[in-house]
């Protein structure tokens, strides 16, 4: 029998669906390969038990012609979001032993669609990274490597666990989150594809919150098709979170292969930044191309203030961080740290529960919003993102359908390279996601090359509100012309 | 803007993070740096806009104001680090 781990989310399901195999199959397939694989640290929990159970209710309902969309599917989640009876941490050591007594929405969707649980995955503290680096678990290893290197890349963050997963098949498919491009930037750096969905697709209910205005939940998936199908059980209105869109969702797979004839496809000039490697210049210009021939006009656009949605991000992310992060206090849940009053105990249980970059954040989140400096940088900050996304209104008023842009400024970088004295460099990682997450847009990430280097490379498209299934159609161009990224050689097993 | 090392002490304690002496000196570094960076937006001209207060245009919904939800202490303090009689348990607040 072929390796089942080698199908796509797609192929699977229709060999469920004829009875190729069953769910305990694929799901034993993969618990081996998850085992095999401890050298990647993609994973931070692994539910095996919990996996085969689900996989054998999922055989009786295939059987029973009960399938849902996902039946007998197995997936991994992103340690942010809570499951219900499965430790869930965020990837702290302030959440080290938080058994959540609730599901989050999303996944609550993809298990009454089918799927199973194999386990939790990796990621930054608390989804504040762009490698995957400061994770409590220690770092995870990219199943891409240079080619005749060694080497020991990152496979972006902050959703990293949930791409190297993805790339290494360890996983059909994976749920992450993106607050200003941890979906995007580690499905660039592992050849995989990622969407953040508009602002409101998803519910962020029982997410773990890290910047609430900016956080939206998407999958990570090996195919465009794979994405469509799992964004479309992820998706949809929830009472429980006052910021999820009451609007139906589409059926995003059949917006897979629609035609792209006659869209209008915008090219920033303010995204050809200083400094831009003429590998991701020449990537982006034959994304453009692939485009073209499918049909759709190429329009040089203009986004003025892109260049300063980094630092209005960085501020806007860190200050709701300051915010959201003040409930680890060591009284209701978490680890606590006693002290000599209360006071006290809530310092001691913070410093040592948080890791170096999240008590980072904290800090400037907790100085932008202190009396004296919330005008000069919070509303400032907040102004400036009226204008950016205004910029992007201003294009799609103009006929505008679609964004194309880098993913990211560079291929995986090595895992230390970028750990240095200075964050700023690290957040540099951002500058082509954020923005979309600024103006609350939805955004895939394809892959479209491969580096000098062996390594992949992905580009971008940047949509209207709601307006995923354009991304699904011009995304899916992009993958028949480019093809597919799999992982060149399985080192780790 | 720039902060000092009393600066970055008095941050600490707003943000209820302790913070040791050679912690501080790091951290004004790396803090810096970062202010340095968004500093960039002072250069923007911002007259006559308004800040973003929502992402998407939307009216925040609202719900019938009945209970929904409770009656689930045990559930509540599973995950406390200390509790008592049904309570959460802290250090003493009160003298």
């Amino acid at each position: 029998m072929t390796d089942l781990t080698s199908l796509t989310l797609t192929a699977a399901r229709e060999g469920l669906a004829l009875g190729h195999f069953t769910a305990v199959e694929l799901t034993q397939a993969y618990l081996d390969a998850i085992e095999a694989a401890g050298a990647l640290n993609a994973y931070v929990l692994a539910t095996p038990e919990k996996a085969l159970e689900m996989a054998k209710l999922s055989d009786a309902r295939l059987a029973a012609g009960e399938a849902g969309p996902l039946e007998g599917i197995p997936l991994g989640v992103k340690d942010m979001f809570a499951t219900e009876g499965v430790r869930t941490t965020a990837a702290s050591g302030i959440l080290a032993h938080f058994v959540p007594p609730y599901e989050s929405t999303v996944t609550a969707r993809l298990w009454a669609d089918g799927a199973v649980l194999l386990g939790k995955l990796n990621q930054d503290e608390f989804a504040m990274g762009s490698s995957n680096e400061s994770s409590a678990f220690g770092p995870v290893v990219n199943p891409w490597r240079k080619t005749g290197s060694t080497q020991k890349l990152v496979p972006g963050g902050s959703s990293g666990g949930s791409a190297a997963a993805v790339a290494a098949h360890l996983c059909a498919g994976a749920a992450g989150t993106d607050t200003g491009g941890s979906i995007r930037q580690p499905a660039a750096f592992t050849g995989t594809v990622g969407i953040k969905p508009t602002y409101g697709r998803c519910s962020r209910w029982g997410i773990i919150a890290y910047a609430s205005s900016l956080d939206q939940a998407g999958p990570l998936a090996r195919s465009v098709n794979d994405a469509a199908v799992l964004l479309r059980s992820m998706a949809g209105y929830d009472a429980k979170d006052s910021t999820c869109a009451d609007r139906p969702v589409p059926d995003f797979e059949a917006a897979v292969g629609a035609s792209v004839k006659g869209r209008r496809i915008g090219i920033p000039r303010e995204y050809r930044v200083e400094g831009m490697s003429a590998e991701i210049a020449a990537l982006w210009d034959k994304g453009a191309q692939m485009l073209r021939e499918a049909g759709a006009e190429i329009v040089e656009i203009s986004l003025p203030h892109t260049k300063y949605a980094l630092p209005a991000y960085y501020i806007v992310a860190l200050a709701e961080a300051s915010s959201n992060l003040a409930r680890y206090d060591g009284v209701r849940y978490g680890e606590r740290v006693a002290g000599r009053d209360i006071v006290d105990m809530y310092e001691k249980t913070r410093a040592s529960g948080f890791g170096a970059e999240v008590r980072r954040r904290i800090m400037i989140g907790t100085y932008v919003l202190s009396a004296g400096y919330y005008d000069a940088y919070y509303v400032r900050a907040q102004k400036v993102r009226s204008l950016i996304k205004r910029d992007f209104e201003a294009a799609f008023a103009e006929g505008i359908d679609a964004v194309l842009a880098p993913a990211t400024p560079s291929p995986a970088f090595g895992i230390g390279e970028k750990s240095g004295a200075d964050p700023v460099e690290m957040y540099l990682q951002d500058v082509f996601t954020v923005t979309l997450n600024m103006a609350g847009l939805p955004g895939i990430a394809v892959p479209a090359g491969l580096s000098a280097e062996g390594l992949p490379l992905g580009l971008q498209l940047i949509g209207r509100p709601f307006d995923e299934e354009a991304l699904f159609a011009l995304a899916q161009v992009i993958e028949e012309a480019a093809g597919r990224f799999p992982v060149p050689a399985r080192w780790w097993a | 803007m720039s902060v000092d090392q009393a600066t970055v002490r008095r941050v600490a304690h707003l943000a209820r993070i302790a913070v040791t002496d050679e912690e501080v000196a790091h951290l004004q570094g790396e803090l810096n740096a970062i202010l340095a960076f968004v500093d960039e937006l002072a250069e923007v001209d911002v007259t006559g806009v308004e800040p973003m207060t929502s992402v998407t245009p939307m009216k925040l919904p609202l719900r019938a104001d009945v209970v929904t939800d409770g009656d689930c202490a045990d559930k509540v303090l599973a995950n406390a680090p200390a509790a008592e009689d049904g309570f959460y348990a802290v250090p003493k607040v009160v003298e």
